[in-house]
């Protein structure tokens, strides 16, 4: 029923605004928002230093990407919602596009061709449609009756199947999943049947099966089988699992202090500095620092959602759905990965981890969420 | 719920009660999640946080051998004779190593061929540890590490350095590469003198380099030090001198054993030949034997001080008793014992003075072989030292069942059972110490005075001496045994060396045991020297003239007032003539 009253222009919650705007509000900054991502990036950053080998210089590389996000952020959250919307389906064209110029062109890295080389500016295509793709089904329901009728439903997985194949033959598993289920959330958020869910899900198992024999490469089997059981390949495939579990695990309630781990800075920890920096941090600085950092994403989280609960248009409201749901399962699978919950899979621990196309994206998905916050705020005006 | 949304662009139609709903699984997600974290750091299960906490430390907490000094040797004065000194041992990890670029100037820095290194590495493949060379001086080892060749590693490790070298060799001993004593005091006190290595714990990384120490686990526990009886600069004086009778007389090899008289401690051991404990590269096994102690031959003539014993223990002789040796010669048996010459009548002290075989023959028949045996077995003839110096030989003192009278006689002679030198110069040491007969130190009593054991009476021990002394007067045997300023005593030897066929004709064996001085003796010494060359190669000869040289040192070594007035250099002179003309 709230959601008649909210439409109304002179709503109960609509009466604050006849106080002038404050000069957050001018500049359509979430003022928690902003104040969680900075305690957030700094925290980062101070583990950084330490997985990084107390290398300053990555630290300071980490702290340019951080700049241009925080400025991608700010200018994002500048432009009005709608016109995001209208841009959502030339930004899907301008990412397949890239998509298509990776397959053919890209540069490669660890067995995988995921980077384009810009004039010596290297960047993943794959990163950018974590947001494009929910963006361009977002737009697309938006314009249509919720929640979405049969043949809509296919159109968009559609929308979303293009790209996930052209990264899935990157190949990059991980990513495609994660882009996929981005485009998913914003489904799932604009309302479907229960019984498309269910259905869904009995299809999924029903294709477990298959996939597995037909869809995975053999590398793919490996981590699934050695997340189930990791003491299976000690030194091959399940060293990352151990290894990271160890250092989490030592650590205990205190940790051993920060630089003073001796999984991480003793090169035990493999990829300590990128997707599994949450061991450095579970090692130094022991259970607390874990439950800390899990309590500022959680509060992160919770914004997010309040956010997408404010919204005043539908595509405002999938979408912050979508960004939060997609930021929370970075963080899940992440955390989950290092600690011997899901099969190892390349996803970065949002904010914390080095890396320059995925913190940028990020900002930007945050720069997103303030222009749905300040649309709620604006539309009276 | 789900159809309430109206189809309106602007209209929002998303159900807020799914936004609770992902909110709270989201909520439980991160629930799960931190149980998990939760049951990694701090709860104690079965994986939990003490097993990975420990597999941490697995990881890069090892625990490292702190190498033990071992103990110091030295000899009664506190002058070393076997130190440790710290060296570094370069290894390899082979896995490590093998296919490295820097193989070549490895083979460089350790001045190896290359391919030999390479067929090395080659022999190690699959193992993970090697050395490359072991017990560097420090400083060239650290310049090899220096250069950080990936694989390449030090071990700090003692070696075992011996100042005086050769002088004290097989008296000392040696120790293997890796510190353990192979022979001599070295082996036979290995247990005392080797330390009790520590333990230390240090952090590794992922290449196995050490990071940093954490502390010593337990102390490496030195290794005691083993102060000997010798004293090096009689050692080194005694070594001089049989070398010098080794070269001069053309001996094959030799012995010099030299006991304090009342204590029983052996103030220096030398042999020939020798080896230099310092250097394996000439390095034979056979050169390690401590002929002192491990020898084990018949002492001929020097025993005829013991039957003299017997012979005044019995009551019917006293040193001036007269035994008629004419004609110069006796048959006991099949046997003709004869003397140089006919002596005529004599009395006790001059058959001993000239060790005449018809005078001792003549004892011989008349006592029987029972108080002879009798008391070459109360003065330790026959029975092993115990000093646990491996490969300490105990002589044989046979009794037979029924003796001929031939075995009879030449046991007074002192054929027909074996002694070590040092058996010899212990048994010696009952005369000098008033009939007390002590046991025999290679340690340093400290001025404590052992038990010994009453084997004769001191009336007895101090005629003995009388007689000994005369034996070294001017018509003794063994005048060349004289020392200027001092009145010595002793006996000389001299036996066929015995080889597969019996005894071999013209290879003999010199043979001296004495005392100085002659009253009160504060030293026994017994020279022995196989082999001897040319026509001199009686104990008279060779043996007694090396006896005066070592003796003289020794007693002014040993701060002993002369007795008769210091000589003069024309006496001096005399004597070194006398000495050197009998070889």
């Amino acid at each position: 029923m709230s959601d008649y009253v909210r439409q109304l222009p002179d709503s109960a919650s609509g009466s604050g605004l006849s106080r002038p705007p404050s000069v957050w509000q001018r500049f359509h900054l979430d003022l928690p928002l902003l104040i969680l991502l900075l305690i957030v990036t700094a925290l980062g950053l101070l583990v950084l230093y330490s997985a990084s080998g107390q290398d300053m210089g990555a630290v300071l590389r980490q702290g340019r990407f951080f700049l241009v996000g925080y400025v991608v952020m700010l200018l994002a959250a500048q432009i009005r919602l709608q016109r995001f919307q209208r841009w959502g389906p030339w930004f899907y064209l301008f990412g397949i596009g890239l998509l298509i110029a990776v397959d053919i062109v890209g540069v490669g890295a660890k067995g995988a061709q995921r980077w384009l080389s810009l004039g010596g500016f290297r960047f993943q295509p794959s990163e950018v449609m974590k947001l494009v793709v929910p963006m361009t089904v977002a737009w697309y329901l938006a314009e249509r009756t919720l929640p979405p009728r049969f043949k809509y439903l296919l159109a968009c997985l559609a929308i979303i199947a293009l790209p996930a194949a052209l990264i899935l033959i990157q190949p990059d598993l991980g990513t495609a999943l994660l882009i996929a289920a981005s485009g998913l959330f914003v489904v799932f958020m604009a309302g479907i049947g229960w019984s498309y869910i269910f259905g869904a899900l009995v299809l999924a198992v029903l294709s477990a099966w298959p996939v597995w024999v037909y869809g995975l490469k053999e590398y793919q089997q490996q981590r699934i089988l050695t997340m189930l059981n990791p003491e299976s390949d000690k030194l091959g495939a399940g060293w990352n699992i151990i290894q990271s579990k160890t250092a989490i695990g030592s650590g205990g309630w205190d940790g051993k202090g920060w630089l003073k781990g001796t999984q991480s800075q003793l090169d035990f920890l493999p990829e300590s500095h990128t997707d599994f920096i949450i061991a450095v941090l579970g090692e130094e600085f022991g259970l607390r620092g874990v439950i800390i950092l899990m309590g500022l994403y959680l509060l992160l989280l919770l914004r997010g959602f309040w956010i997408g609960l404010q919204a005043r248009s539908s595509y405002g409201r999938m979408m912050a759905g979508s960004l939060t749901l997609t930021f929370f399962v970075y963080i899940f699978v992440n955390m989950g990965m290092v600690a011997g919950l899901l099969p190892v899979v390349g996803v970065p621990l949002p904010l914390v981890s080095a890396g320059g196309t995925s913190v940028v994206t990020l900002m930007a998905g945050f720069g997103l969420l303030m222009a749905i916050s300040a649309e709620q705020r604006t539309v009276s005006h | 719920m789900r159809a309430r949304a109206r189809k309106t662009k602007t209209v929002v139609a998303v159900a807020p009660w799914r936004f609770y709903l992902v909110a709270t699984v989201l909520v439980a997600l991160l629930v799960v999640l931190l149980g998990r974290v939760l049951s990694l750091q701090v709860l104690n299960t079965d994986k939990g946080y003490a097993f990975l906490q420990n597999q941490g430390e697995i990881r890069s907490v090892r625990t490292a051998e702190i190498p033990a000094y071992r103990g110091v040797i030295t000899d009664r004065r506190g002058e070393p004779l076997a130190v440790s000194t710290p060296v570094i041992s370069i290894w390899a990890d082979p896995a490590q190593l093998s296919g490295s670029e820097h193989l070549a100037k490895l083979a460089g820095l350790l001045g190896q061929p290359l391919p030999e290194l390479e067929a090395k590495l080659e022999r190690f493949a699959g193992k993970r540890f090697m050395y490359l060379q072991r017990h560097r001086v420090p400083a060239e080892a650290r310049e090899i590490l220096a250069h950080k060749i990936p694989g390449v590693y030090g071990e700090r490790e003692y070696q075992r350095y011996y100042p005086a070298g050769e002088v004290a060799a097989q008296l000392v001993g040696i120790t293997n590469v890796d510190d353990g004593g192979i022979a001599g005091l070295e082996l036979s006190y290995d247990e005392w003198l080797r330390g009790i290595p520590g333990k230390k714990q240090y952090i590794k990384d992922l290449h196995g380099d050490a990071v940093r120490d954490i502390g010593v686990l337990e102390p490496a526990r030195p290794g005691r030090d083993l102060k000997l009886s010798i004293d090096l600069r009689l050692q080194f004086l005694q070594h001089r001198e049989l070398q010098r009778a080794i070269a001069q007389t053309g001996s094959d090899s030799g012995t010099i054993v030299t006991l304090d008289a009342h204590t029983g401690e052996v103030l220096a051991m030398v042999n020939h030949p020798v080896f230099n404990p310092n250097s394996r590269k000439s390095f034979k096994p056979g050169n390690t034997r401590n002929l002192a102690m491990a020898d084990e031959y018949e002492p001929g003539s020097t025993m005829k001080s013991l039957t003299l014993v017997a012979a005044l223990e019995s009551g019917r002789y006293t040193t001036d008793t007269v035994i008629d040796t004419t004609p110069g010669r006796i048959r006991v048996g099949r046997k003709t014992l004869q003397d140089p010459r006919n002596y005529g009548e004599m009395t006790l002290s001059n058959v001993i003075e000239k060790s005449s075989q018809v005078g001792v023959t003549k004892i011989a028949l008349d006592l029987g072989h029972e108080p002879i045996w009798d008391v070459f077995q109360r003065l330790g003839i026959g029975q092993p030292l115990g000093t646990g110096f491996p490969g300490e030989g105990a002589g044989r003192l046979p009794n037979r069942p029924r003796w001929r009278q031939i075995e009879e006689v030449t046991l007074a002679f002192g054929y027909g059972l074996t002694v070590t030198p040092l058996q010899l110069a212990r048994a010696y040491t009952a005369f000098a110490n008033n009939g007390v007969l002590l046991p025999v130190s290679l340690l340093s009593l400290d001025g404590e005075v052992p038990h010994g054991e009453q084997v004769m009476a001191p009336e007895i021990a101090a005629e003995v001496l009388k007689v000994l002394h005369r034996v070294t007067g001017s018509n003794g045997t063994a005048r060349r045994a004289k020392v200027a300023g001092y009145e010595v005593g002793g006996k000389t030897g001299t036996v066929h060396q015995v080889g597969a066929q019996g005894y071999i004709d013209n290879k003999y064996r010199a043979l001296f045991a004495g005392v100085a001085p002659a009253k009160d003796p504060r030293i026994v010494t017994v020279v022995v020297l196989n082999g001897p060359k040319g026509d001199a190669y009686g104990g008279g000869a060779v043996a007694a003239p090396v006896f005066s040289r070592v003796a003289q040192g020794a007693l002014r070594l040993l701060n002993v007032a002369p007795e008769a007035a210091v000589p003069d250099a024309a006496t001096i002179a005399a004597l070194e003539n006398q000495r050197g003309a009998g070889v």
